[in-house]
C-alpha cells in the first residue's frame, strides 16, 4: 500500500465508526477524521450532520464558533475527535509541548477545546497517525484533557477509542486501560509491542484491520474527494491523484 | 467612521489588549502589517478562541508581550516558527486557555459580568497554570465542583468583515463570534471588503448580521485584507505565500527578510 492508500484506509475505518452518529463535528486541522464524517454522509447519511471547524460550506453553524461547545454541552454533538502530541495509557492527551511549561520546547499549538469537548462528547476518537514510543507514552508530560475523571466530576463523554497508522484500540473506561481491537495489514502484534510505550490489554489472536470496501473508497475519489479540497488543499493534494 | 487603515491603525496605543480572530474567521491581515509598520509593541493579545499567522508576524516582530489564547496554529503550515521560538526563549508571556473557557469570558464581558460558570477544565493541567481561573462549588447542587472563567474585556476588537455602510455599521453574518468580539471590548476598529451607500439596518434580511456602529471605533476599505489568509467571503488562501512563509521564518533572519518583502515592501 501506498501511504495514500493507507490515509485513504483510515478515513475508511473512521467513517465506519460513525455509523451510529447523527452529528459529528471535526476541529482544527483533522483531515483524515473530516474526510471520513464526509465519506459517512455521502454513503450512508449517517453521520446525518458534520460540521467541519474552519469550513464555510460543511458548516452549518449560524451563531459562530461558539455553538460548537454550547451543543457539546447539551448533549447534541455524538462524535469528536482528539489528536495529542502524546497520548498515554490512561487516555490523557498532551497538546501542549514537551519539557517544563511555560517554555515547552518543542511547543505544540495548544489545548483548542479538547479541555471541554473531551468531557462532554459520548464518542471521542483520539487519532494519531504516528505509532511510536515517542507519542504512545505511560504518561503524558502535559495534561491538555484527562482520559478519566473522579467521580464528583460532571463527565458525560470521553474516549471511545485511539487510531493508529498500526492499529485500532478501544478505551475501556472502567477499567482507564486501552485493549487491542484490531491490527493494520502493514503492522503486527510485534511490530506494535515494540511501538507502543504504554501498557494495554491484547489477546494473542488480534484480527488484521478489515481492508476498505471497494464501493466505499470509490464514493471516497469520486463524491468526497472535491469536498475535501475545499477544507483541506494541501491534504486533497497529497493523497488524491490530480483529476484530468 | 471610514478611515485610512494608516489612521485607523493610529488609534490603536501601546499595551493595548486586542481581541482578534481565528484564522478562519476573517483576520485584519492588512491591519495587522500596519500595526507592524507603526511599531505599536506591548501588546496583548488575545485570540478568539485561536489565533494564527496574525499572532505569529506580531511575535516575530517583537510587538507582543502576552499571548492569551487556546492555541497558535498555522493548520496545514504549522509549526509557527517565531511562537516557538519565542515560547522557547520566554520573551513571551502566555496565558493558555481552552476555545470555549475564550467564548465564556468574553460573553460574561457582553453581559457586565464578573465570571461565567464553565465545565470541562478539571483535571486538566491548563487550570493549574491559569492565573485567574477558580474552582467553585455550584451554589445549587451538592459535590458539583465547576470552573469560574473570569470576564476578558479588550480595548479592541480588531479583525476583517465583508461590508459596511457609511454609518460604521458593519456585516457580520453568522460570524458570531465576530459580535461577541465586539461587544465584549471596549471598541472595534474593522477592515472591510466593501462599503456600500445602502444603510445596512434598512434591510431586514441583512439586519441580524450587523453589528451597530454604537460599537465600532472605526472601519477602514480594505479590499483583499485577510491576504494572505483565505476569507470566508471572499478569495481562498494564498498557498505560495504561506509555503514561502513557512520556510522563510525558520530564522529570524528569513523572517525579517519576509517583513520587509510583504510587510514595509523594500520601504524601511
Amino acid at each position: 500500500m501506498t501511504i495514500a492508500d493507507e490515509k485513504k484506509a483510515l478515513i475508511c475505518f473512521i467513517a465506519n465508526l460513525l455509523k451510529d452518529c447523527r452529528h459529528v463535528a471535526v476541529g482544527a486541522s483533522s483531515p483524515i477524521p473530516g474526510a471520513a464524517a464526509l465519506l459517512g454522509k455521502a454513503a450512508w447519511n449517517a453521520p446525518s450532520h458534520v460540521n467541519i471547524l474552519g469550513s464555510t460550506q460543511h458548516n452549518f453553524f449560524t451563531n459562530g464558533s461558539v455553538e460548537l461547545f454550547d451543543c457539546a454541552a447539551q448533549g447534541r454533538i455524538d462524535a469528536f475527535f482528539l489528536g495529542g502530541g502524546e497520548i498515554d495509557g490512561q487516555a490523557n492527551i498532551n497538546l501542549m509541548g514537551m519539557g517544563d511549561y511555560p517554555n515547552n520546547a518543542p511547543r505544540w499549538p495548544g489545548t483548542f477545546g479538547s479541555a471541554y469537548l473531551y468531557y462532554l462528547v459520548p464518542k471521542v476518537i483520539l487519532f494519531r497517525e504516528e505509532h511510536t514510543r515517542r507519542v504512545l507514552v505511560d504518561k503524558v508530560n502535559f495534561i491538555s484533557s484527562p482520559g478519566t475523571s473522579e467521580d464528583n466530576i460532571y463527565r458525560t463523554g470521553g474516549p471511545y477509542g485511539l487510531l493508529t497508522n498500526k492499529a485500532f484500540f478501544r478505551f475501556d473506561r472502567e477499567a482507564r486501560k486501552f485493549r487491542l481491537q484490531s491490527i493494520h495489514p502493514s503492522s503486527s502484534l510485534e511490530d506494535i509491542l515494540d511501538n507502543t510505550g504504554f501498557e494495554f490489554d491484547y489477546s494473542k489472536d488480534t484480527p488484521i484491520t478489515p481492508a476498505p470496501d471497494a464501493g466505499l473508497l470509490n464514493i471516497l475519489e469520486t463524491e468526497v474527494r472535491e469536498k475535501v479540497r475545499e477544507v483541506y488543499p494541501q491534504f486533497a493534494e497529497s493523497v488524491f491523484a490530480p483529476t484530468a | 467612521m471610514i478611515y485610512s487603515i494608516e489612521d485607523l491603525i493610529k488609534k490603536i496605543p501601546n499595551g493595548a489588549k486586542i481581541a482578534v480572530p481565528s484564522d478562519y474567521a476573517g483576520v485584519a491581515m492588512e491591519a495587522t502589517r500596519e500595526i507592524i509598520r507603526q511599531g505599536i509593541s506591548d501588546l496583548h493579545l488575545v485570540g478568539i478562541p485561536t489565533s494564527g499567522l496574525q499572532s505569529e508576524l506580531l511575535i516575530g516582530a517583537g510587538l507582543v508581550k502576552t499571548f492569551e489564547s487556546s492555541a497558535l496554529t498555522l493548520g496545514e503550515y504549522n509549526p509557527p516558527p517565531r511562537f516557538n521560538q519565542a515560547v522557547k526563549d520566554g520573551t513571551i508571556k502566555l496565558v493558555d486557555a481552552t476555545c470555549p473557557a475564550i467564548h465564556a469570558a468574553l460573553q460574561a464581558s457582553q453581559k457586565g459580568l464578573p465570571f461565567m460558570p464553565l465545565r470541562g477544565i478539571i483535571g486538566s493541567d491548563i487550570l493549574t497554570h491559569h492565573p485567574d481561573w477558580k474552582v467553585i462549588d455550584n451554589p445549587f447542587a451538592d459535590n458539583d465542583p465547576i470552573v469560574a472563567i473570569p470576564a476578558i474585556r479588550p480595548d479592541v476588537a480588531l479583525f476583517h468583515a465583508p461590508l459596511a455602510d457609511r454609518n460604521g455599521n458593519v456585516w457580520a453574518g453568522r460570524r458570531r463570534e465576530l459580535v461577541n468580539m465586539t461587544q465584549a471590548s471596549k471598541t472595534a476598529l474593522i477592515t472591510v471588503e466593501k462599503i456600500t451607500d445602502t444603510p445596512l439596518l434598512e434591510d431586514e434580511t441583512m439586519a441580524a448580521g450587523v453589528i451597530p456602529d454604537l460599537y465600532v471605533g472605526g472601519v477602514a476599505h480594505c479590499p483583499k485584507g485577510t491576504w494572505p489568509l483565505a476569507f470566508w467571503q471572499g478569495d481562498g488562501e494564498d498557498s505560495e505565500n504561506l509555503s514561502q512563509y513557512r520556510s522563510m521564518a525558520r530564522s529570524q533572519e528569513g523572517f525579517d527578510q519576509y517583513l520587509n518583502e510583504f510587510v514595509f515592501k523594500g520601504g524601511k
